[in-house]
């Protein structure tokens, strides 16, 4: 039986709807994250999942019990489910080790129990030191730190986070998205994990589920999201693509005069026609002379602009005899001066049909 | 988990809908109730209830009661003019220059906001009394004339020593509009070739006019609904004006239908005046200040600084030090009149109003007590009404806060007569019980503890309660544990405030006060009536330590500004 699912899960606020119909599956001690841009409604399911805002329509159970439906939903403090918010919400009357012991106290444990699994908790979350300092002596790491303790310790059926990392500067972000991988490694607790940013998803999560509008596009793994996106609007939000028109002709997908090969084998749907499909800019590579390989295409082309971004060359290639250009990411080494003629080598693997 | 399966779908029972509906009855009972009464009693006849304008037409037959209404209006403009010129310079002072003496500013404007201003007014009358006032003294004494320099016993008088006791409620609008301009507002002006004085007056002040403006609304309205400094200065001076005119109509036989009547512009004058207020403040651009972002330097002054402290030290010495002075001075003279000598030296006045009084101590007591009692429960309402407005608890919420603030716009003295109309006779025979003070007290200091509770509330993001409930804890527990301590200090500063505003509290308090309920203000009113200064002073002595104590209190455990914070 599946930990955690939403069934049609819908809110609307007066005629605005702002979660729509969202289905999904958590299966125990999995990681999912919720990931769109700002205003998608992440946060709204995410207060649904934790039974701070009612839902108007469909259900959210845990375990085969329903918690939540139109009219009938279970306070959050009866849901047996942990929260870690944007603010952190660590409560500054109280010194680190209360703030962790909060929940098992309220568990009725007995007194060295709570102890006990306080300094446990403490110790793998590397504040033992700090048991008992205040909040406000911590940085923002460290409270950080001391919110995911606070939410871990007492073993929560669910564990849901809200952009826990939006407060943080761009280097301790990187090490607290380990940190929270490490910690779900180690306990293994059914996580939902909402963000708007994809690399956080990426290194975090087991599956991601792209929301846009208040309704779920796609969810599948990282890898398979960067690789497989099923709709135009998961390709563009998900890493940077090529979006263009092609079409199926005879079972073929035709980039203009370009075969790409059997339409089979990039989307079930073989039906001709017209199609829209996703070509990323580390699909292809650019070569002084012609390479040759077995799956590659290769086709001549020229090299339209450039711009070095650092980690990488971001160049645009038109290729001879069509109105295409493409973006292209090379190797900083990989330099191709404006106006060159080369040869663009393309993965046809790599390519996806969106809808 | 199957306990947990049972939601409840009688929404309509939430405890949150209980406690708004009681909160609604509290606000109904302390706040509506009395109000529609007075309205209501203002068209009945005594003793019958039938339906009459003869209330009206009594209330505004007389010339004398029209007279009194006009001079209300001339006396709250006159104070208001007064308290504006006063504070200012002041604010401008504090705020934006390098003028020596800030803490000493600071402190006198304190001063003067703490202490009750009937007790100023007895200050100036020793002060600038006709014949033996200090001043009028010492001028004679001094030019060999014969007329007196001055005489608190006029119009002019009285204002000003209005607006002595209200400037600092334009200081502090003032004040805090002047923080909020950024210094390149006026170097933008500087360099256009403006100097300090140009910019002053054409960047700097049309800048903070609406806070000027605001001021002067306020101190208007707690001027014209003002009672002590009138009936102890207008009404040996033959100054009527409406607060003091009300106080006769409920002199033997009391005929509140006709005090309810002539209320009623008072209230109309009130309500309209802070909507205009409102409706000034709202509008944006004229508040363009660009918050705390920009620099902010200090006005080089060189020598002028000087002249505006002796204008921060000349208002000081005029509003605090001289009136407390000669005050301690009468508390321990035996005859006031006679100066500052050994032998005119004495302890008797303490004792007596301590000690021989028949009625002070059990004033003191009722004072402490009344007013502990309705901070209290103006804190406690206020804090509920805030929390259910704020956390978006009912869709009818607002409805709470605008009840909670209603008193702000209705006058002290105004309220007075709706709770003597409403509750001191039956059904509920409140006169002279000391509830139907504390209930009038709360109601109308209300605001103030909402007003303290809304920022409060604010201040603690709800992410704090939803995580100790998503960990398990019921609504109530959360706030008894995370929020209630987070609130702590700032409640206790709204309440410390509530306690001392209540505490020298005297136009309402003096319609609703029984022979066993005097309070110390209303007391301290008797004994100017029976012109024994000496004794008056000590009282006031007493009184103004008991505040000082407070104060003090206030000061050490919410911070030095907890009084003049402006929320
Ligand atoms: N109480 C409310 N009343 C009305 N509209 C609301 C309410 N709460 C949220 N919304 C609207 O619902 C939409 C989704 O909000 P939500 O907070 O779920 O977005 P989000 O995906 O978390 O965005 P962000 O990344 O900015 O946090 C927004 O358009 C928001 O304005
Ligand atoms: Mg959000």
């Amino acid at each position: 039986m599946p930990r955690l699912t939403l069934t049609g899960l819908t809110k609307a606020y007066g005629r605005l709807t702002v979660v729509d119909r969202v289905d999904l599956t958590l299966e125990e001690g999995e990681f999912v994250s919720l990931l769109g841009p700002s205003g998608c409604g992440k946060t709204t399911t995410l207060r649904m999942i934790a039974g701070f805002v009612d839902p108007t329509g469909g259900t959210i159970s845990v375990d085969g019990a329903v918690l939540s439906a139109p009219g009938a939903v279970v306070p959050p403090e009866r849901r047996g489910m942990s929260m870690i918010f944007q603010s952190y919400a660590i409560w500054p009357n109280m010194t680190v080790e209360e703030n962790v012991a909060f929940g098992l106290k309220l568990r009725r444990l007995p007194g060295d129990e709570v102890k006990r699994r306080v300094r446990e908790m403490l110790a793998v979350v590397k504040l033992d030191q700090l048991a008992h300092r205040y909040p406000a002596e911590l940085s923002g790491g460290q409270q950080q730190r001391v919110a995911l303790a606070r939410a871990i310790v007492v073993k929560p059926s669910v564990l849901l986070l809200d952009e826990p990392l939006s407060n943080l500067d761009a280097n301790l972000r990187e090490e607290m998205r380990f940190e929270i991988r490490r910690l779900h490694d180690e306990f293994r607790i059914t996580t939902v994990y909402v963000t708007h940013d994809q690399a956080e998803a990426m290194a975090t999560s087991d599956r991601i589920a792209v929301m846009n509008q208040g309704r779920i596009e796609q969810v599948d793994a990282p890898h398979l999201l960067y690789t497989k996106p099923r709709t135009r609007f998961v390709a563009g939000f998900v890493g940077r693509t090529n979006l263009l028109e092609a079409r199926v002709e005879g079972g073929r997908l035709m980039l203009e005069a370009l075969d790409l090969g059997p339409a089979a084998a990039v989307a079930p749907v073989a039906a001709d026609g017209p199609v829209l499909i996703s070509l990323r800019p580390q699909a292809m590579t650019i070569h002084e002379a012609a390479p040759d390989g077995p799956a590659t295409l290769v086709l001549p082309a020229t090299i339209a602009e450039r711009t070095y971004l650092g980690e990488s060359w971001d160049y645009v290639v038109a290729p001879e005899g069509t109105g295409l250009r493409l973006r292209v990411a090379a190797p900083p080494l990989e330099a191709h001066d404006s106006g060159r003629p080369v040869w663009l080598a393309l993965d046809p693997r790599q390519v996806a049909i969106v809808a | 988990m199957s306990a947990a399966l049972r939601p409840s779908r009688l929404r309509l029972l939430e405890p949150v809908m209980l406690l708004w509906l009681a909160l609604i009855a509290a606000l109904l009972v302390l706040v509506a109730g009395p109000l529609l009464k007075m309205v209501l009693v203002s068209f009945e006849m005594q003793e019958t209830g039938e339906f009459t304008f003869q209330n009206y037409l009594t209330a505004y037959g007389r010339q004398r009661y029209l007279d009194a209404l006009r001079n209300s209006l001339l006396l709250g403009a006159l104070a208001a003019a007064m308290s504006v010129v006063i504070a200012v310079p002041m604010a401008w002072a504090v705020s934006r220059t390098d003028m020596p003496g800030k803490g000493f500013t600071w402190a006198m404007v304190l001063a003067a906001f703490v202490m009750p201003p009937y007790l100023g007014a007895i200050g100036w009358i020793l002060l600038a009394g006709p014949n033996s006032g200090w001043i009028n003294v010492t001028w004679r004494a001094l030019t060999g004339a014969t007329e007196p320099l001055v005489n608190v016993y006029t119009f002019t008088g009285m204002a000003f020593v209005i607006a002595l006791h209200s400037f600092p409620l334009v200081f502090i609008f003032v004040k805090s509009a002047l923080d909020l301009i950024s210094s390149e507002m006026e170097d933008a002006a500087n360099i256009l070739g403006g100097g300090t004085w140009t910019t002053m007056r054409r960047v700097t002040l049309p800048l903070v006019w609406p806070s000027i403006l605001g001021g002067f609304i306020l101190i208007f309205l707690e001027t014209i609904a003002l009672f002590g400094t009138p009936a102890i200065i207008g009404i040996p001076a033959r100054i009527n004006v409406v607060t003091t005119q009300l106080w006769q109509f409920f002199e033997d036989p009391v005929r509140v239908e006709v005090a309810a009547a002539y209320a009623i512009p008072l209230l109309l004058i009130t309500v309209g005046l802070i909507a205009v207020q409102k409706l000034m403040l709202a509008r944006k651009g004229f508040v363009s200040q660009t918050g705390k972002g920009g620099e902010r330097r200090e006005v080089k002054l060189g020598p002028w600084r000087w002249v505006l402290f002796g204008w921060c030290l000349t208002v000081g010495l005029l509003a605090v030090v001289k009136p407390l002075l000669v005050l301690l001075q009468a508390s321990f003279a035996k005859a006031w009149g006679r100066g500052f000598s050994l032998d005119n030296l004495t302890l008797r006045n303490y004792r007596f109003i301590l000690f021989e009084h028949d009625m002070a101590p059990q004033s003191v007591w009722n004072t402490v007590w009344f007013s502990a009692a309705s901070a209290t429960i103006a804190v406690i309402l206020a804090l509920l009404v805030a929390y259910i407005v704020i956390r978006r608890l009912m869709r009818f919420a607002d409805a709470l806060g605008f009840l909670a603030m209603a008193p702000f716009v209705i006058p002290g003295i105004v309220m007075a007569i709706g709770f003597y109309a409403a509750y001191a006779g039956p059904p509920l025979s409140l006169y002279g019980s000391g509830l139907l003070i504390i209930l009038a007290f709360a109601a109308r200091f209300l605001p103030i503890a909402y007003a303290s509770s809304q920022a409060a509330m604010r201040a603690v993001h709800p992410e704090m309660e939803e995580a100790a409930r998503i960990l398990g804890s019921g609504r109530l527990h959360a706030i008894r544990k995370v929020t209630a301590p987070l609130l702590k200090t700032s409640l206790l500063g709204g309440w410390l405030v509530v306690f001392i505003v209540a505490s020298r509290e005297l136009s309402a308090a003096i319609f609703l006060v029984g022979p066993r309920t005097r309070t110390m203000s209303v007391l301290l009113y008797d004994l100017t009536e029976q012109g024994n200064f000496e004794v008056v002073a000590a009282f006031g002595g007493v009184l103004l330590v008991i505040t000082m104590v407070i104060v003090g209190i206030g000061m050490k455990l919410v911070g030095r500004d907890f009084m003049l914070r402006r929320e």
